[in-house]
């Protein structure tokens, strides 16, 4: 059976357990319609011209899980940030997990996709915000087709949320191959504030695809602070699509670790439409065997004032394959942007692969709009320096590394989240360097 | 002192006429318009050319009618109708000129207007020169001087004929026929264009240069020029453009071929200042060429461009560097003025070891233009120690233009360095201040700040071409450049 068959018959099948008559589900056959028309996307669209999907696509996918499993918390504790309190909304193959999550609905809602669709007291908020920044590509279209779970967070006006909120995507995938796709919500209101981190992991070899989308509005003086951490089994594929919708004098920061998975596409989306805004896009990538990492940003300045910041640094070992694929875009009258890119690689083997493709279109004459984009080693004259005091190569190495990538991790607000990245990356360069950034 | 704004010079940008938009009237030879094969055969036949020739214009017109016109650049146009063109129009059907005072008295008063005398030129500036008025070559000076030194410089119909086994060694090696929709259509008609062939270990005494004029109303300017340089010799080349003013879109589809073999460096210079439409937009040159160049161990090839002319510009003059050791260069200036579109930069595809390119582009847009770099540097997993550096740099003039960055990095070894940086700003009212604190006038300052943006790249011309670069800035940012 195809892909696209699959699909079909799969949609057929989640018409018998949901409301068929709601706003959501006009939204799902519209979405099915759009996705039947583009197709999945080939090599030969420019927007995928490095990254091919068709490794992924070409299996046989579950759309929904035969039964439900559980899971121990002793099992996926040390998946979660669980040195700090946090409110957590977890899901075991797409299906929320009470007994592991902690949500509440007390001065701010953090709680669930399928609620909040199901609940005519959120009716308002999902006609205002539900799928109005999602993007009308094939891949964001089969995500609202299927559209039922997920984090669904309103943090309302002058609400600080006092606790970081995790969202985790557990798979089991115990059938054989399985597909699923999160659909997440982020309200944030005018003078509010909310950490975020959001994470998909899987808990055995078969193999996972997710495709998921994320739409974060941020109001007039809101501060966003999220966090991505990637860091899956090889057996994982993840396609997210994040937008974001900033208001004036927000500040949205976004964080994206990808350390593992099979295959990886970032979809990051920024529109500003409020003068002085502040938009923050860092990545660090460290990739080894036949990982294969694209991000691809995007940052919309449609209003004045504005500064967006955007910092990836990657590393890439044996045959990994690296796409950066950035893009700075600033309207006539969003004068007086101030807009940087930059984006820095290393490739430690000669089968390693970068594509690089910083982009810059402007239609205002008084901005500030640079990037830099560089491609090298690390540097022979430091490793000697190192070596002749007694630090051994690989030790040496990943001090160089990390420095590499600190400019990143210090933007890092949350002091448990740089500890944990600072043992991944260590992880990932197998060695034990004993301290914490 | 007068007081002399930003908003002053971006008028006078906008108001300023095209200089060479006068019509020359030469009794010309045109053949009726349209495109099928036999047109194709008429123009090899009215060249006098071998079968093979023929053959292999047959051949990419075949290619031809496959393809499909690229659609991905980001510029905006209505696709010229080829049907609608005449591929062959050649000024007098005197077929050659010995000396100078053969050649109509009307052509050399064109030449004078465009501020090239041909005998002034041969006698001060010393600059072997090949001209090209609507894609047939005219007059090539200096033909006996090169001739000693063993290097061929003619018009390549002539090259057919009399240099077959260097044409038909080279021509399409670098560009082949079906490399892409223009290419292939300016392989099957080409009228005409240079050839030049430096020996081995001849460093060329004086600069090559190609002056090209369409003329003729409803023409297309299909051109080829093929440089070959030799192990161990030395070339500078210059190439020059201008078009009367009409309101038609005139299509002008060149080809250039370098080859740059073991030790030999080609330096290739264009100033572009084709008709670039009336400030409405209307008419102008669609200039969509393609050029590239192979480069063999240790050679060197350089492209030093100032693009100031044209409705359309489409080009991307590239290197391959192929041999160990070989660099490439790329040095631009585009101005892009009232309705322009520029979608340029280059290709440097890096496949042998220790190779070396650089590429500075800087794109000035002022009116209601839209200038676009767009680049490739590709480093094969072969390719160790490659190093490449870009910069590109935009200056943006009033708030109707826009400037794109849109370059393509992709690297596939470890022991390469790639580093690529691109801005994009205004001139800064504080740069300004700085000028007018020490008794600058804003003129005089805003005419520094461009010739410092664009120095880089202007310091690459040859002195006998500078001049004339500078000359069609003041053209475009008349009042601006001093």
């Amino acid at each position: 059976m195809s892909f696209k068959e699959n699909i079909l018959s799969s949609f057929m099948a989640l018409e018998n357990e949901v409301d068929t008559d709601s706003y959501v589900h006009g939204l799902r056959n519209e979405a099915l319609d759009q996705f039947e028309k583009l197709g999945l996307p080939l090599r030969r669209d420019e927007a995928y011209k490095y990254t091919s999907l068709k490794s992924v696509f070409n299996k046989d996918y579950r759309l929904f899980p035969r039964e439900e499993k559980n899971i121990n918390y002793s099992d996926i504790k040390k998946y979660l940030i669980h040195q700090i309190d946090a409110y957590r909304v977890i899901f075991i193959d797409g299906v929320y997990s009470s007994h592991l999550s902690q949500t509440t609905h007390d001065t701010f809602d953090v709680c669930l996709m399928s609620s909040a669709l199901n609940n005519k007291k959120y009716a308002t908020v999902i006609e205002n915000y539900y799928n109005k920044l999602a993007g009308k590509d094939s891949l964001s279209s089969l995500n609202t087709a299927f559209a039922r779970e997920g984090a669904y967070i309103q943090i309302p006006k002058n609400t600080i949320a006092t606790k970081p909120i995790e969202i985790v995507n557990f798979s089991t995938g115990s059938e054989s191959a399985m597909m699923v796709q999160p659909r997440n919500l982020v309200v944030v209101g005018e003078n509010a504030q909310v950490q975020i981190i959001e994470r998909h992991q899987s808990l055995t070899k078969n193999d996972v695809l997710t495709n998921s989308v994320t739409e974060i509005f941020a109001d007039k003086h809101a501060l966003v602070d999220y966090y991505k951490i990637q860091n899956d089994n090889e057996s994982a594929s993840l396609i997210d699509h994040t937008s974001v919708q900033q208001q004036a004098n927000s500040e949205v920061r976004l964080h994206t670790f990808s350390f593992g998975g099979a295959l990886t596409r970032n979809n990051l989306n920024f529109v500003q439409q409020g003068e002085h805004c502040n938009s923050l896009l860092n990545g660090v990538t460290i990739i080894e065997g036949k990982q294969h990492v694209d991000h691809s940003t995007l940052v919309h300045h449609t209003a004045p004032n504005c500064e967006s910041y955007q910092e990836y640094k990657q590393v890439f070992d044996d045959r990994a394959v690296g796409v950066f694929n950035g893009k700075v875009l600033v309207d006539k009258i969003a004068q007086k942007i101030n807009a940087f890119q930059q984006n820095n690689n290393i490739l430690v083997s000669d089968k390693a692969t970068i594509n690089a493709k910083p982009q810059l279109e402007i239609f205002a004459d008084d901005v500030r709009c640079s990037h830099g984009c560089t491609i090298g080693q690390l540097d022979e004259d430091a490793l000697f320096y190192m070596q002749s005091r007694g630090i051994g190569i690989k030790e040496a190495r990943a001090l160089l590394m990390f420095a590499f990538a600190n400019s990143v991790l210090e933007s890092v607000k949350i002091p448990e989240i740089k500890s944990r990245i600072t043992k991944l990356i260590a992880n990932k360069l197998k060695v034990n360097i004993g301290f914490d950034l | 002192m007068s007081k002399y704004t930003e908003e002053q010079l971006e008028k006078e940008l906008q108001t300023k006429e095209y200089e060479y938009g006068f019509y020359t009237d030469i009794s010309s030879d045109t053949i009726p318009i349209g495109l099928s094969e036999e047109v194709i055969r008429i123009i090899s036949a009215k060249k006098n050319e071998p079968q093979w020739m023929l053959d292999w214009r047959l051949e990419s017109y075949r290619v031809f009618k496959e393809m499909e016109e690229p659609e991905w650049a980001n510029v905006k146009y209505d696709k010229p109708d080829l049907q609608s063109i005449s591929y062959y129009s050649a000024p007098n059907s005197k077929p050659k000129y010995d000396s100078l005072d053969e050649v109509d008295p009307e052509l050399l008063e064109t030449f004078k207007k465009l501020g090239i005398s041909i005998d002034e030129q041969k006698k001060l500036a010393g600059v072997a020169m090949d001209i090209v008025v609507d894609s047939v070559s005219v007059a090539t000076t200096f033909k006996k001087t090169l001739s000693e030194k063993g290097i061929i410089f003619c018009p390549i119909s002539e090259a057919i004929q009399e240099h077959p086994e260097l044409v038909k060694k080279y021509l399409g090696t670098v560009i082949p026929q079906k490399d892409n929709y223009y290419a292939a259509l300016n392989s099957a008609v080409f009228s005409d264009g240079s050839f030049c062939y430096i020996p081995k270990g001849v460093r060329c005494p004086m600069e090559l240069s190609t002056y090209f004029r369409i003329n003729q109303a409803g023409t297309g300017q299909f051109e080829r020029t093929l440089v070959i340089a030799d192990e161990g010799s030395y070339v500078s080349y210059l190439e020059g453009c201008t078009a009367p003013s009409r309101d038609e879109n005139q299509l002008h589809a060149a080809c250039v071929e370098l080859i740059a073999l073991d030790d030999a460096e080609i330096k290739y210079s264009t100033v572009q200042n084709w008709y670039p439409g009336n400030s409405e937009g209307k008419g102008g040159v669609f200039n969509f060429v393609t050029k590239r160049g192979l480069c063999e161990r240790n050679a060197k090839i350089s492209w030093t461009q100032v693009e100031t002319g044209s409705a359309v510009t489409w080009k991307y003059p590239s290197c391959v560097l192929k041999g160990d050791n070989s660099v490439g260069e790329f040095y631009s200036i585009a101005v892009t003025n009232n309705h322009q579109q520029a979608d340029t930069g280059t290709k440097m595809v890096h496949l042998g070891k220790n190779t070396k390119s650089t590429i500075i582009s800087k794109g000035i847009s002022a009116g209601k233009s839209q200038n676009s770099y767009r680049g490739l540097v590709k480093i094969n997993s072969r390719a160790s120690n490659a190093r490449n550096f870009s910069q590109c740099d935009s200056l943006l003039m009033g708030n109707e233009c826009g400037a794109h960055t849109f370059p393509y990095i992709e690297t596939g070894n470890s022991t390469s360095k790639v580093e690529h940086e691109a801005t994009t700003s205004k001139i800064g009212e504080d740069q300004i201040f700085y000028c007018n604190q020490r008794g600058i006038d804003t003129e005089k300052a805003i005419a520094l700040i461009v010739n410092g943006f664009s120095k880089e790249v202007l310091n690459k011309l040859p002195m006998e071409f500078a001049v004339e670069a500078q000359k069609l800035l003041e053209i475009s940012l008349e009042g601006s450049v001093g």
